[in-house]
């Protein structure tokens, strides 16, 4: 994995502390070509990686990529599916059934519905692959090494003791795509214990890491406890604690912390992106000098 | 450990579930829900035993307390029934159909000393919160007027109809939208006991308001307006928000954001004359296990103390949701009028 990952929040209006703010990003990016050039400004200052949510716009942006093969060909993209709102909101408007219906492409639904519920009991995992399948359509031709299921469904099936689908995502990942699967989580020492207990080694795993200890469930000594003694590849997120710690300080703290391979940030403004790409390397730097 | 039983695994069920799921102090002991799909699912993947029928599960695992998550219009009676069988209660927003029933069922748990709960998750949130204290210390001084408000993108065209386009199985934007900001009124500011004016709206549904208006007046006389939308695409998801105007100063809060405007130094800790600004993420306390936003969690972590006896059974009980129900009921009964 590469060492900083850029992020798509700021693209689609997600903004922890203010309203206002998600507001006025989405009036800054509602054309699909600020969002690219953003992306490209944060290419050329060495962030290669765009890690983002299976959002519709994507769709737009990574047709954009595919014309320009030559120009994007070191770019790769770090897919997070599902893109929960799309689904939550149309589990309230259409319920779980017609849910699935409308975003399981084909018939195949449809047919295992004909024959009863007690058709669909061996089948649920093949739903699940056949939703990935869906929401991975968009990236077609792209480079996709590692792909992330989001935090709010690995939360839930973490929460409802659901191990074995975890584990079958991690399978699937693996087989159909030959990418690495990661997980997003806001629980990062419980998920990793329930992923050992599956036989998953050393897996990938995404979680907010600060200094302030924001979202950090069960406490930031638990979190600097779990990646110091065990085995995971883990990544960085919301280093910032939602914007109550200074970049410098923010930064210096989590590039410090043993087992971290890479920092996810996000930021609309050339001035931020270079400030926080410039701020991970002078700490890298000054940590491998020491070491 | 206390043993619980969940009924209704649909949204926000499922979403109760695994916060208990991953509780320290909880043993999830069953889940009951007419879908045989989710029973099913549940079944094979979870370590939770699932019933389709609720009866069944309780006779057969003896719960402590029950998560009641089914449509609106059977919160009345399936409450009472737990009641009657002796077991704390938590069930989700909007309390009953109408204030009668909310009623009878406030005084039978006073009765039987049961620890209550309705899920309006809004008061386990930071910034509102520390609108809560700023006001019951009087740092706005005397109340004058308040706007309370939630968009969000529910319904955005016509669609199929579920139970919550059905006004008798408690569907609609004021049922299921803006009962949330009414209670959140009657917690910041004081309870609403007057509606001066009201209309329902529909935008893409047949038989359900899609927004809801209002001009309201509390019990000691303040004034306010609410405004609530949920076919409001604007808006990525649910915001909520209230504005509190006072002899000195002014506060508007959503879920993320506190900005409040004192009028002169005499002001709170922390505060300073003019415009100040606090955001959730530093006035949230961290939770053991995250789902979907710390006032999730905490409120299920408030619940299960409660019945511990570790804390008193005071936010969100049945008295503080019927009187929001009492809220509803004068909305509706306003704009019928």
């Amino acid at each position: 994995m590469n060492r900083i990952l850029y992020g798509d929040n700021q693209f689609f209006a997600v903004n922890h502390i203010s309203d206002e703010k998600s507001r006025a990003q989405s009036i800054r990016f509602k054309e699909d070509k600020s969002i690219l050039d953003t992306i490209d400004i944060a290419r050329d200052l060495g962030a290669e990686t765009f890690m983002c949510t299976t959002h519709d716009r994507i769709y737009n942006i990574c047709d954009m990529i595919r014309k320009e093969p030559e120009k994007y060909k070191s770019f790769s993209i770090y897919p997070c599916m599902p893109y929960a709102h799309k689904y939550a909101n149309a589990v309230t408007e259409l319920g779980i059934v017609d849910t699935i219906k409308q975003y399981v492409p084909g018939n195949f639904f449809g047919s295992l519905f004909k024959g009863g519920m007690a058709v669909l009991s061996k089948d649920y995992l093949s739903i699940m692959e056949l939703l990935i399948d869906a929401e991975m359509k968009m990236f077609k031709n792209i480079n996709t090494p590692v792909i992330f299921l989001q935090n709010v469904v690995t939360d839930l099936l973490l929460g409802l003791g659901m191990k074995d689908i975890l584990k079958a995502y991690h399978d699937y990942v693996i087989k159909k795509y030959n990418a690495e699967p990661g997980y997003i989580t806001m629980n990062l020492p419980l998920l990793l214990e329930t992923l050992e207990s599956t036989g998953i080694r050393n897996p990938i795993i995404c979680a907010s890491m600060n200094k302030a200890g924001f979202r950090m469930s069960g406490g930031k000594e638990l979190y600097e406890k779990t990646l110091k003694e065990k085995e995971v590849r883990a990544i960085a997120m919301q280093v910032l604690g939602g914007g109550a710690i200074p970049a410098r300080e923010a930064i210096e703290y989590v590039c410090e912390l043993p087992n971290v391979d890479s920092i996810l940030f996000g930021a609309s403004s050339k001035q931020n992106i270079a400030q926080t790409i410039s701020l991970i390397q002078e700490f890298d730097e000054k940590n491998k000098r020491r070491s | 450990m206390i043993k619980v039983a969940l009924i209704g695994a649909g949204k926000m069920g499922i979403s109760h579930l695994s916060i208990l799921g991953a509780h320290p102090d909880v043993k999830v002991v069953g889940v009951a829900d007419t879908s045989k799909l989710v029973t099913d699912v549940l079944e094979k993947y979870s370590p939770f035993p699932a019933f389709t029928d609720y009866k069944k599960m309780l006779n057969e695992t003896k719960p402590d307390a029950v998560f009641i998550s089914v449509p609106t219009k059977y919160h009345a009676s399936m409450v009472e029934e737990m009641l009657q069988k002796d077991l704390h209660v938590f069930v989700e927003k909007p309390f009953c159909i109408t204030a009668e029933e909310g009623e009878k069922l406030m005084t039978l748990a006073k009765e039987k000393n049961k620890i209550n709960q309705v899920g309006y998750h809004n008061k386990f949130i930071g910034t509102f919160e520390e609108v809560k204290r700023l006001v019951s210390k009087g740092h706005l001084g005397d109340i004058q007027h308040f706007h309370g408000e939630a968009y969000g993108p529910v319904v955005i065209r016509k669609a199929k109809e579920t139970w919550r386009s059905d006004p008798k199985e408690g569907g609609g934007c004021l049922m299921d939208y803006a009962s949330h900001v009414i209670d959140l009124i009657n917690y910041l500011v004081a309870p609403v006991n007057k509606v001066h004016g009201s209309m329902l709206k529909s935008i893409y549904s047949n038989q359900v308001d899609d927004a809801v208006y209002a001009l309201l007046e509390t019990e000691n006389r303040i004034s306010g307006v609410l405004s609530v939308n949920w076919s409001e695409e604007t808006y990525r998801k649910m915001s909520t928000g209230i504005t509190i105007m006072g002899s000195e100063g002014k506060i508007i809060s959503d879920a993320s954001e506190l900005k409040i405007y004192f009028k002169t130094d005499k002001c709170p800790d922390g505060y300073s004359k003019g415009w100040n600004t606090r955001y959730v993420t530093d006035l949230t306390p961290g939770v053991d296990f995250y789902l979907r936003g710390e006032e999730y969690s905490a409120q299920i972590d408030y619940f299960i103390a409660a019945i511990k006896g570790d804390i008193k059974n005071g936010k969100n009980s049945f008295a503080s949701a019927w009187q929001t129900d009492k809220v509803i009921s004068l909305i509706k009964n306003k704009a019928n009028s």
